[in-house]
């Protein structure tokens, strides 16, 4: 039946597209933390940590943006682990098992569809960057890696939060899950630089996965050295998705599911 | 004398499962030819949907030869699902999209062309009674409408095996005659149909053989009246509103025995409750001026049977 995987795993990226559409609130919920953190940060502690870490006061936005991108994309794994989740607790699930339709179309639509909700939800990040005065110097072929790289990460935190939405016994588990992933930025070079922390945390922060795409996209944007941060970026992102593709398909064959 | 047995639909032959130490089913053996419904009928816990959920390819069996459309469910479970269909007892329709769109949905995924699964779908909805809820969220739809949906989506893909795991479970009686119906059209357009339920009458009403489940085992199989047949034939129950008139009737009628309750009141009769016995068990009592208070004549049903095979009641 793999002559069909792309037919199905399209008819299923329609039904999850439908119930974004039908159900908005739950993927406008994820924009709050990275809109509120951008907001906070840019009014609020801006212009002192902007002198702290010497990107003079009104360039601190340009050194915010791409992180709080990245944060866009990482808080979006719960809303993904939480309708994976919810989605296997339906009894529906279990027809589309009974049914002659490549399996992993299922997972696939949900995947393709949680991206394109992470991508769009970073894009509206971005514009309101703009607004309140982000002034990336990034040409066509800056921009364009940016958003391969957004796109990538997506991927990659997507699969890791099917996977954990399949591993959590209930919707509620599966919302507390993927918080380590969606917090990571934090600690990572979202608002200020890895050099400027304690001498365990910026250890910690130097070797996260977030840092160096963060770094990476910085230097997309606004062509801050990147150094070997791309490759390690790319890495990352590479390894968890991988990761995230084949638990989630080991997961999701290993039986009728939890809803038994 | 040979006859050529029909073809086969389902056939099982020695399914074991465990789950742990429990043994969910001890060695099932089924024979459903095509094109008849063939129900399982047991109590809670008997293992029914554990069967329908290993010959619908959900979980795998410990053990037994079991083949679905001619195709071995071990070899080639993508076979099987192409031919089968199934609706549960838990409800598997998609609550965030409407009536109209769960039913394109299976249009889709059985590769309908658009136009086809369009016409079907409102074919559907009409034939289900579902056209005025076609555009609202099956999260809105009654218990009956939702299970309707159900049964109209797994049509959808036109399975030439439907398995229908207690499909009128909690239904109110109108909805259940409903589903009966449909699946009665079904199976009359040449589906097969493996129905489990509870509910005897349901068996009774529906099923062309019946296999009684209990704890994990086959205990009977046959036509409803082949069952019936395997208990104590009918008999006439008369009710009495004095234990002296109990006893002056058992005198009369020559019955001193297990068929005397003085707890209830009651006097059994063996017959048959034909008028002709009837008339003369009455005039027998005329005779002694004695009156009953009520009068039943019970023939024997799946209750009976149920009970006689298992040892418990439903």
């Amino acid at each position: 039946m793999s002559s069909y995987a792309i037919r199905d795993s399209a008819t299923m990226l329609r039904r999850n597209l439908l119930h974004v559409v039908r159900y908005p609130s739950m993927t406008a919920g994820v924009l709050l933390i990275p809109v509120f953190m951008m907001l906070l940060f840019r009014y609020a502690f801006g212009a002192t940590l902007g002198a702290g870490i010497g990107t003079g006061t009104g360039g601190y936005i340009n050194y915010l943006t791409p992180g709080i991108i990245v944060l866009a994309v990482s808080s979006a794994s719960v809303s993904t682990a939480v309708a994976v989740n919810t989605d296997m607790t339906e009894g529906i699930i279990n027809r589309f098992r009974t049914m002659a339709i490549a399996r992993v179309s299922v997972l696939t639509g949900h995947v393709v569809g949680s991206v394109i909700q992470t991508v769009a939800g970073a894009v509206i990040v971005t514009g309101l960057a703009l607004a309140v005065g982000f002034r990336p110097t990034a040409g066509p072929a800056g921009w364009l890696g940016a958003i391969g790289l957004v796109v990538l990460l997506a991927f990659a935190c997507t699969w890791v939060s099917v996977a954990l939405g399949l591993l959590s016994p209930n919707p509620q588990g599966a919302s507390n899950s993927p918080l380590p992933l969606a917090l990571l930025p934090f600690l990572g070079s979202t608002f200020v630089p890895a050099q400027a922390m304690a001498p365990g945390l910026r250890w910690f922060a130097e070797y996260q996965p977030f840092t160096p795409v963060i770094e990476t996209l910085r230097s997309l944007l606004l062509g801050t050295p990147a150094g070997d941060k791309p490759a390690i970026a790319c890495a990352w992102c590479a390894g968890l998705g991988v990761a995230g593709y084949l638990s989630s398909r080991a997961l999701f064959n290993r039986g009728a599911g939890h809803s038994q | 004398m040979t006859t050529t047995p029909a073809r086969l639909a389902i056939s099982v032959a020695g399914l074991r499962k465990s789950y742990g130490d429990q043994v969910v089913l001890d060695g099932i053996d089924l024979a459903v030819p095509e094109g008849t419904i063939f129900s399982l009928l047991g109590p809670n816990g008997a293992g029914k949907t554990t069967v329908v959920q290993i010959l619908s390819t959900l979980i795998n069996a410990d053990g037994g030869e079991l083949r679905v459309a001619g195709h071995d469910l071990a070899i080639a479970p993508d076979a099987v699902r192409a031919a089968i269909g199934v609706t549960g007892q838990f409800s598997a329709v998609d609550n965030l999209l409407t009536g109209r769109e769960n039913l394109l949905l299976m249009a889709d995924l059985a590769h309908l062309d658009r136009k086809e699964g369009r016409r079907r779908a409102t074919e559907l909805l009409e034939r289900f009674e579902l056209t005025e809820a076609a555009a609202r969220p099956a999260m809105t739809f009654s218990g009956g409408m939702r299970r309707r949906l159900d049964l109209a989506m797994t049509l959808m893909i036109r399975p030439r095996i439907l398995f229908l795991d207690e499909p009128t479970t909690g239904l109110d009686p109108r909805s259940r005659r409903d589903v009966w119906q449909i699946v009665r059209d079904l199976v009359g357009a040449g589906t097969t149909v493996l129905l489990t339920t509870q509910y005897l009458e349901e068996a009774d009403q529906l099923a062309d053989r019946i296999a009684v489940l209990d704890h994990g085992r086959l205990v009977a199989e046959g036509t409803a009246d082949e069952l019936k047949r395997q208990v104590p034939g009918a008999h006439i129950r008369l009710q009495f509103a004095t234990q002296a008139e109990l006893a002056a009737a058992a005198r009369a009628l020559n019955l001193d025995g297990p068929g005397n309750d003085e707890d209830t009141l009651t006097l059994q009769i063996p017959g048959d409750g034909s008028t002709k016995s009837l008339r003369a068990l009455l005039d027998q009592l005329d005779a002694h001026s004695i009156e009953a208070t009520g009068l039943t004549v019970h023939t024997p049903d799946l209750d009976d049977v149920f009970l006689a095979l298992t040892g418990h009641g439903n």
